[in-house]
Formats: structure tokens, sequence, C-alpha cells
């Protein structure tokens, strides 16, 4: 694309990861909190690159990945009402519930669309009046103001046939609770360029202070990546900590006043279950109770259903960070796109996927994954 | 999307849409309605000799030499998009699954099922298309079928094409043919094809000047051999992309295969539209191009051939084959940095997080 | 996380602040998208785009930081020999 193309350059990604290397006098472990940041990392090959100057520590920002067992189970059960539409971004359709997926429940005759945007969800209740229509509601703050001003929409034009399935979640609770965590290695954080966009990054100077970590702003194209990753070693090399912007073409510390003020109108904080990890408190939203009419949660009175997750794989360890994904002993093995036994293996955005499709330095024998 | 057909300007339907406006099961329940279909639709529009033998099966005279024999079904949503639609997928799919073959393509059979209720008119456009496609390609429609099902949702139709072409040299072209040095040769730039069907769908529309690439590659391929180039292996681009055939043809050969990702084209609409959509256009479907395996010491005069025909007119080299032990394919770029290219999954589906 | 894409603003359905909706275009293809979060953007804008939804207009300039990133650049480059980028 014509805009991004600068941000490709890749005489202009040389010359920063040069830089970077030139700088950094020791392996730091920086985190990139977001699974989109993750796949562009390792689809350019930029971690190998890195390999002496930093080790990214692949983070938890991939909605499909922590979406608990619970909320896919939910989604599962309310897909097969016979009178429902239910509608989700792609790849959530693969994430294995406990029994099964909701491709499965497509599959098996469930009336079942994948959309762009939610409100292409409002229009297909619109369109269909006798049927109750469900949008599958994750995704961090980024996507909250998608979903509110939809919300807002059906609230407005008192469309009753649509509900939301809400499951979503929060970035700094979520760092705070890795920076707590005992075992925690990250020295710095690439901070979520597009979650910043909306929410700005005035609530990350506070976490920088507190524990002494430098957190950068970063975008999505490779040469925003390396240069995250210099602003990040630079205050690492230097013994700063403070929270720095690379991502200043789309992010101001303020953030996008309308889109928080709707969020904040129509959702309230709550504590969220994360797959993999457990439940961080205050680290979700909820719709308030004033709009329960479009809460399918409420409507379908799923409120109280828990479900344990499996304790085979290690996708939560993998999430904070603690593991990588080849050292897990059923990746690539057991677990593999095709039968995935975590949602890290799910996502496109999922560290396990993103090991698994772009990793040379695997062990896999990769000949004998030949496919007919 | 039907009045963009190029075969619905082909003449009426000869089965009086007045009397049938939709498939009912009876058109393929073997009496009267069949015999219809079979006798006002089928046959005059591909009138050959074969076909007008009314036989149970076609009887070919036996060429000498080798013969290549392949099938596909063709179940594309919707049935007609930018560029194409199912009827000429099912004859050009066919015809470049022989032409991978190094076949010249002859005889083709048609195989129709349908769903009760689909427009007659419909079925009509799908024909005719089938019929220029047919002629086009050179191709003779020598037996066929046609079999209704119930309705199910919206009514469709699918289509079963096999097809037999000759072998006129002496190569011998396929993945075990695959040499450690080998040059890859794409033909032309990558994804049209599902992008233009990904513009149509619910829920993902949008505008855009993208059309299928779809097209017969028997051409293109004929001239490729007459030169005497020595090919050692064709793929055509289909399902899962290019990415899919080089893993298909590394897996099967045993041999690595570097490619240089930066290299391949993908028009900026189309590579606009996949990063929309978080989808990765070497796993996107194509319908009219090919990658070729050829020893490096022909490659020039190759990508001369390929350059004078419209169906190779941007072909370029965008890797080669490796002297490793591992069955892989990596995508090296411009940073220097590498990703191994896997099979994809099941189907791409468009992510938003 | 949260796939956002910068497309150039070619239209805009005036309404309501919140209602707002364009036409935007990126590189070669059109989509509409809402702009109710970006009330302050015009046509040839660039607006980064998730979900349907505009959720910022893009800045020109670039950040003090990033001009200083290779200002910094020219002290370290060649400070270690032997180096290959």
């Amino acid at each position: 694309m014509d805009y991004s193309a600068k941000y490709r350059d890749a005489a202009a990604i040389k010359q920063v990861i040069h830089a970077i290397r030139s700088l950094s006098t020791r392996k730091w472990p920086i985190m990139e909190i977001c699974g989109g940041q993750t796949h562009a990392l390792l689809k350019y090959g930029i971690d190998e690159l890195l390999a002496d100057a930093v080790e990214l520590i692949h983070g938890p920002g991939c909605p499909v990945c922590v979406t608990p067992l619970e909320m896919i189970d939910k989604a599962i059960l309310i897909a097969a009402q016979p009178d429902v539409i239910f509608c989700s971004f792609g790849d959530m359709l693969r994430v294995p519930g406990s029994a099964q997926d909701l491709l499965a429940v497509k599959a098996a005759g469930q009336d079942i669309r994948i959309v762009y945007s939610p409100m292409d969800a409002l229009n297909i209740a619109q369109k269909n009046p006798d049927k109750r229509v469900v949008f599958f509601a994750v995704g961090f703050e980024t996507t909250v103001p998608a979903i509110a001003m939809t919300v807002y929409r059906a609230v407005r034009e008192n469309i009753r046939n649509f509900s939301v399935l809400v499951s979503h979640v929060l970035v700094p609770p979520a760092m705070q609770a890795l920076l707590s965590a005992p075992d925690c290695r990250i020295r710095g954080f690439l901070a979520a360029g597009h979650v910043c966009a909306v929410m700005g990054f005035h609530e990350y100077i506070p976490i920088a202070q507190k524990f002494n970590i430098p957190i950068v702003v970063t975008g999505f194209e490779p040469l925003d990546l390396v240069q995250g990753i210099y602003l990040c070693i630079k205050q690492l090399e230097e013994g700063r900590f403070g929270v720095e912007n690379q991502y200043a073409r789309s992010v101001t510390e303020q953030g996008n006043i309308p889109a928080q003020s709707l969020m904040s109108q129509l959702f309230a904080p709550v504590d969220r279950k994360w797959r993999g990890i457990g439940v961080i408190p205050a680290s979700g939203l909820q719709l308030k109770p004033q709009y329960s009419s479009w809460d399918a949660e409420k409507l379908f009175t799923l409120e109280n259903m828990q479900v344990n997750e499996p304790e085979i794989c290690i996708s939560g360890l993998v999430l904070q960070g603690l593991k990588k994904p080849p050292q897990c002993p059923a990746f690539a093995q057991q677990c593999t796109p095709e039968h995935p036994l975590g949602a890290t293996m799910v996502s496109a955005e999922g560290a396990c996927a993103a090991y698994y499709h772009y990793r040379t330095n695997q062990s896999v024998p990769l000949s004998d994954k030949a496919h007919v | 999307m039907q009045s963009e057909n190029p075969a619905a300007a082909c003449g009426a339907c000869p089965i009086p849409i007045e009397d049938y406006p939709h498939i009912v099961m009876a058109h393929g329940g073997g009496g009267e309605l069949s015999r219809q279909l079979l006798d006002k639709m089928f046959k005059p529009t591909f009138a050959n000799p074969l076909l007008a033998n009314e036989h149970d099966g076609a009887v070919i005279p036996r060429p000498g030499g080798k013969l290549a024999f392949t099938t596909d079904s063709y179940v594309i949503q919707p049935l007609f998009f930018p560029g194409g639609d199912i009827g000429k997928l099912a004859v050009y799919g066919t015809v470049n699954d022989l032409a991978m073959c190094g076949a010249k393509p002859q005889y083709i059979s048609l195989a129709f099922i349908l769903q009760e209720g689909l427009p007659m008119q419909t079925l009509w456009n799908v024909v005719n298309s089938i019929r220029v496609a047919a002629q086009e390609t050179g191709v003779q429609i020598v037996t066929g079928d046609t079999k209704v099902v119930e309705k199910c949702g919206e009514s469709g139709l699918f289509i079963n094409t096999s097809g037999i072409g000759i072998i006129e040299h002496n190569l011998t072209i396929g993945p075990a043919a695959v040499q450690t040095g080998d040059v890859i040769i794409l033909s032309g730039d990558i994804g049209r094809h599902g992008m233009a069907v990904m513009a149509l769908r619910e829920g993902l529309e949008f505008e855009s000047q993208i059309s299928s690439d779809c097209a017969p590659l028997h051409d293109i391929v004929k001239h490729i051999l007459a030169a005497g180039i020595n090919v050692h292996c064709m793929r055509d681009l289909t399902r899962g992309g290019l990415a899919s055939a080089l893993v298909e043809i590394s897996s099967s050969a045993r041999k690595q295969i570097d490619i240089a990702e930066d290299a391949i084209p993908v028009r900026e609409d189309v590579r606009a539209a996949c990063e929309l959509l978080g989808l990765d256009p070497l796993y996107v479907a194509n319908e009219g191009r090919f990658i070729l395996f050829v020893p490096q010491s022909e490659t020039v005069k190759c990508l001369e051939i390929c350059h004078a025909h419209p169906q190779g007119h941007d072909a370029l080299v965008i890797g080669r084959v490796s002297d490793t032990t591992q069955a892989v394919v990596i995508a090296g770029n411009a940073i220097g940095g590498q990703r191994v290219i896997r099979m994809f999954s099941g189907e791409q589906l468009p992510r938003i997080c | 996380m949260c796939l956002a894409i910068p497309g150039k603003i070619i239209s805009i359905q005036e309404g309501e602040p919140m209602d707002r909706t364009g036409k935007v275009d990126f590189g070669g293809i059109v989509k509409e998208v809402h702009l109710g979060y970006v009330p302050e953007a015009r046509i040839g804008d660039y607006v980064n785009i998730h979900a349907g939804f505009a959720i910022a207009v893009l800045q020109e300039a670039e950040a003090v930081e990033i001009l200083q990133i290779y200002a910094d650049m020219n002290k370290y480059s060649g400070m270690r020999d032997g180096l290959q980028c």
C-alpha cells in the first residue's frame, strides 16, 4: 500500500537493525504485547535478525487466544439455538471449546456468519427480524469502540433481536499482572499501537514508574517494530524508564476521546478470566446493567456457566512469556493448527501458530508434514 | 452479476423459460424432463460427433503415446463473479490440470449436480459459458450427466469435469523430475481470483476493480514445450495459492525451495484487500497462474516465450531449488529475514484481531 | 491484536457527528467506514480503520523521537566493525 511503503523500506529497516545491534550490550528480554506485532516480527524474521540484541517475549495481546474456554462454550451454546444467526470475526470460529468449535456448529447446519464489522451483524439483525442475531464481541480496547457504537445504535433504534456476547479485555491490568508475577523476566514493553490509538498512553506512565520499566508505544509495520525495539533498548542501556511514543502518526497521549466516552457510557470494568492465565482483576469490560437487553449472556442466561481448562497445554505459560512455543512437548506434534490443543495455536496471531508458520530453527520434520 | 456474463448474450434459453423457469427434481430423474434438458440444451450447445453417438459413454479414437487424465469438481459461490463464472472455471480448471501434465487437452466430461429451484436461465448462462470456454481451449465435451438434488438454502449448481489430454513429447514432467538448482518461474501476479470472489461475500464486501485471473494455460504451455524447454515440473496455482503449490512440490520432490518474497508480484489493490481482511496473498486462490521448474540454463529462453504470451506476460523468476535434505519452503525478504512457508490449515479466515 | 489499516477518505456522508460515514480508499479498494469517532476527519485525510471504524486520523509529521533515532544512528553506526545487517 502506498501509505505503508515507507514503513516497509528495507534499507531503513536494516539501518535501524544495525543501530540496535550496535547499541545493545546484552540480550534484553522485551515483550511485545500485541499478537499482531508477534506475527509481523516472525513474518519478517526480525526476531532472528536481532537475536543477539533482544529476546522478544510474545505477550497475551491476542483476543482470540485469551478468550476463556467458557466464553467459547457459551458462544457455541448460543450459536446452536435454531432461531439464532451467530456473527463473529473470522478466526474465532476455529478456537476450540470444550467439545467442539464454532466451525463444527456451522457444519451441523447452524447459521454462523463471518463479518468484517459488528455493524454488519446489526444490519443482518435488521434484515432478519424473525431471528435473534448475536455478535461475538471479543477484543481489546481497539475493538471496543466498534462494539460500543453498534450497541449504541441498537439501543437508539430499539433493535431488539440484536445482542452481543461480550468478552472484552484490557491491556494495562494484564501488564500489571505480568509485572507482578514473581518470576517475571520482562525488562521492557512494546505497547500495542492500536490499543493506544483509542486509549492514549497516559495509563502507561504510572506503570512505567511503578515497575521501573520502559514502555514504547509501537506500530505494526516492520520499520515501526524495529524503531520501537530501538527506543526500548536505548532506554534500558541508558537506565531510563519512561513511556515513549514511536507510533505518533496514529497515537496521542490522550487517545480518541469520542471513542473513550462512548465506551464508558456503555461499558463498565469487570474481573475477567484470561485463557491460560486465570482471572485478572478489572481486566475486562461488560455492558452496564441498563443495557442488559442487548447482553447475550443475560438473554441466554449463561452468566453462571463455569468451564475449567484442560491441563495438557502450556499456552498460559506461553502467553505470560515464561515459555517459548517449541519448549512445549506437544508443539507441532499433537498440537498443530489442524488440531490445536490451546488457543495460541488457533489464532493466526497466537504465538504458537506464528512459530508453527514462520520459524525455521525448530526441529520439526517438515518433510513429514506433506498434505495431499 | 448475471447481466455481466458474456454468455448471456448467446441466444435465448432453448427450454422456454415459461415452461420451466426453475429446475425441478424431474430434470434429473431420467424421464421426459431429463431428456428435454439433454436434447434441447446440452446436445445442441456442445454439438460434436462423439456426443452425437448418444451412447452410454464416449468412444474415442486411441492415439499413440501417453495420455493424461484428470478430474475436478467446481463448487464456487457465487456462480458469477468479476472475470468469470463457474462454467468457465469448470473448463479452464480441467484444461489447466491437463496442461500442467504437459498434455494437449482433447476431451472433457461434464457432470452437473443442480439444486431444485435453480433458475433455468442461470443454468443456460453457465452452459453457454462452458461452450465458449470449450471452443476457446479446443476441447470437446463428449459425455456428461445431470442430477438434481433437493433444495437446501439458496439454489445452486455444482459441476464435475474430467479431461483427457494427449502427451506429444518425451519429457517426464512432475515433482519427481525436480532437480537441485532448478529455477522457479511464476507466470504473473497472484491473488486476484480469491480476492475478486472475497469482495462479494456477505459481510466482507468491498468495492474494487479486481477481476478473477481465470484463464486457460494450455496454449502458453504448448509454446513452452514446442520451444523444447526441458520443463521439470509445472503446477497451476488454485486453492491454497502459491504457498500450497510450492509446499506440495517441495514435499513430493523432497527438496528445499527458496523464494524471494519481495519478488512475488501482487497488485496493489489485491494486497490492500488482503491486508484489510488479514489474509496472506501467498495463500489466496488463483485460477490462471502457474509455476514452472526449469534448469537454470533455460531460464532466459523460457522467460522470453512466457513474455510473448498473454498468460505469461509478467512472468518472472521467484526462487530456486536448493541442495539440502529438508523438504521445506523458505521465503527470504529484502531485510535479510526468513520465514518458513507451510500449508495453511483449512480455509484462510478473515481476521480482525 | 487489532488489525488496523490506513486508508484515505474519498467521500463523506455528513450527518450527526456519531453517524458520519465515508468511503475510504485502501490502495485501490474502497470500503464504507464509520467516521463517528473522528469528527475532525476531512476528505483527503488518512485514517486508521479497525473493524469498519476509523479510530485515528493519521498525522503526517513524524514524532520528535523518531527523528532522534536517525540522529542517534549516526552516533552508533560504525561503532562496532564487522556487524552485518
